[in-house]
């Protein structure tokens, strides 16, 4: 694993799906549907599932990781996939002055 | 996983349809040449606005995300919009469904593509099949082409936003690709051009209309220049053998991730293939909707691995997984072999085989599609 990957930026951010998107379970994991840019997309792994769903609960992708027992090895996997997601705008980037919902 | 795992995956079926085709009606003020449904009469079984409401529902239980709606015309129906407004609302039974349509902008005015502008989650295709009233009108019927561009003008007056312009690519329009591009950026819309398929009234015009293997080639450089920037709701992968691959998931989803429901309620693997060979069911059988989609045994055997059987041999199956099931089988084709329109001209030794038949043995040879609504000629009044 690079640790430059691990060092992804991402990591640190805290993240959220867009209000607009419904994600649902599927055998292979699920699909999300942004219903504001109308893009669909495969979330390819039941973990991201959890994870992407656990997101707005967490101050960052890497605690997000840590609750959902994420094994280390595979973040750099799981950042590529949420930077992906982001550019997508199925996950936005949260206003840290707004803290954690709820 | 890698996006052939995921189409792997996609193949053995969802929990839900990804992307269900509604017919709303059969009753249409055109009677387009190829239209895939054959549409021109209303059928009195069509679904009530109460059962359409009951499978929205469904959908809604489902999660299906959105719902592609088209006809016949769908906004001859009076609870048209009655009908997408339900659709696109949340309700006890789930979040709104999404809804694109299909239409001839025949009913678009002024007011209604102000009452469309106003609505979220939904979006319009305009069907427009030449760039030019002449190359149109001889296909969708007199008067068409000014119809569609009328409605453009309306929605676009209405400030209703990236509409969609929706192209079948035929013999006489492939030279037109840039021209529709150009109207499409002209009205800020997104372009969307699709493939010509023998299903309906189509099944008698192919031949006719259908592109050229030169075309053929036209089309898929032209869609490969252009990327993701121009729609094709997959429908070209049988043109994958000519190179990489085109954007897009590259498989037949019939049955997997897609599905028609028909203006009675009956439930196809596709809107290619109304026939009985592809019902699965109806909406209106016990269990309704979802219950065709998860336990119906034709779904369920689409979903088994498909045999590439004459194919099997051939270098390009799997960028071109065989072609379009629909176009084999109303062309008459084996299922498991080539595409119509091979781009490798596999399919060309049958074809001749077939058009050197007989007419009555062609006839017969050639599955018709199982309803037509076609409207009968107008015969003169008898004094």
């Amino acid at each position: 694993m690079s640790t430059d990957l691990i060092a992804h930026p991402l990591l640190q951010q805290p993240l959220a799906l867009h209000p607009q998107v419904a994600v649902r379970p599927e055998p292979f994991g699920a699909l999300a549907y942004h219903y504001g840019n109308r893009r669909l997309v495969f979330l390819q792994h039941v973990d991201m599932v959890t994870v992407a769903k656990a997101l707005a609960d967490h101050p960052s992708l890497a605690e997000a990781l840590t609750t959902c027992h994420i094994a280390p090895s595979r973040w750099p996997s799981f950042a590529k996939a949420f930077a992906s997601l982001l550019e997508s705008e199925v996950v936005v980037v949260r206003d840290p002055a707004e803290g954690l919902p709820r | 996983m890698s996006a052939d795992k995921l189409v792997t995956q996609l193949k053995t079926g969802l929990d839900a349809p990804i992307c269900l085709t509604w017919e709303l009606t059969y009753a249409c003020n055109l009677q387009c040449v190829h239209c895939l449904s054959s549409s021109g009469q209303r059928d009195e079984r069509e679904l009530t606005t109460a059962e359409a409401k009951r499978v929205l529902d469904q959908l809604r239980e489902l999660q299906v995300f959105y719902i592609n709606i088209g006809g016949g015309e769908p906004m001859v129906r009076r609870d048209f919009f009655e009908l997408v407004e339900y659709s696109v609302a949340p309700n006890a039974h789930g979040s709104g469904i999404g809804v694109k349509f299909s239409t001839n902008g025949a009913f678009i005015d002024a007011e209604k593509a102000r009452r469309l502008a106003a609505m979220d989650y939904l979006d319009i295709q305009i069907s427009l099949d030449g760039a030019d009233a002449a190359t149109n009108d001889a296909v969708r019927g007199a008067g068409s082409y000014d119809m569609a561009r009328r409605a453009m003008d309306n929605l676009a007056a209405a400030d209703f936003g990236p509409f969609k312009i929706s192209v079948v690519a035929t013999r006489h329009n492939v030279p037109q690709l840039d021209r529709f591009k150009a109207l499409a950026d002209d009205y800020g819309a997104q372009l969307r051009l699709t493939r010509l398929r023998p299903s309906g009234r189509g099944a008698d015009t192919w031949d006719q209309l259908h592109p050229t293997q030169v075309q053929q080639r036209q089309i898929y450089d032209w869609l490969m220049a252009h990327g993701e920037g121009v729609l094709t709701g997959d429908s070209f992968f049988h043109l994958n053998a000519l190179g990489p691959a085109l954007p897009g998931l590259n498989m037949c989803g019939a049955g997997r991730v897609v599905c028609l429901i028909d203006p009675i309620g009956d439930v196809y693997a596709c809107p290619f293939v109304i026939h009985d060979e592809f019902r699965a069911g109806s909406v209106r059988d016990p269990g309704g909707f979802a219950e065709v989609w998860k336990r119906s045994d034709l779904f369920t055997s689409l979903r088994e691995p498909q045999s590439a059987g004459a194919c099997a041999s051939c270098g390009a199956f799997d960028a071109c997984q065989g072609g379009c099931m629909a176009a084999k089988f109303f062309t008459g084709l084996p299922l498991d072999g080539p595409d119509p329109e091979c781009v490798g001209g596999d399919a060309d030794e049958a074809l001749a085989a077939l058009a050197a038949q007989p007419v009555a043995v062609q006839v017969a040879l050639k599955p018709r599609p199982a309803m037509d609504h076609t409207k009968p000629a107008r015969t003169p009044a008898l004094a």
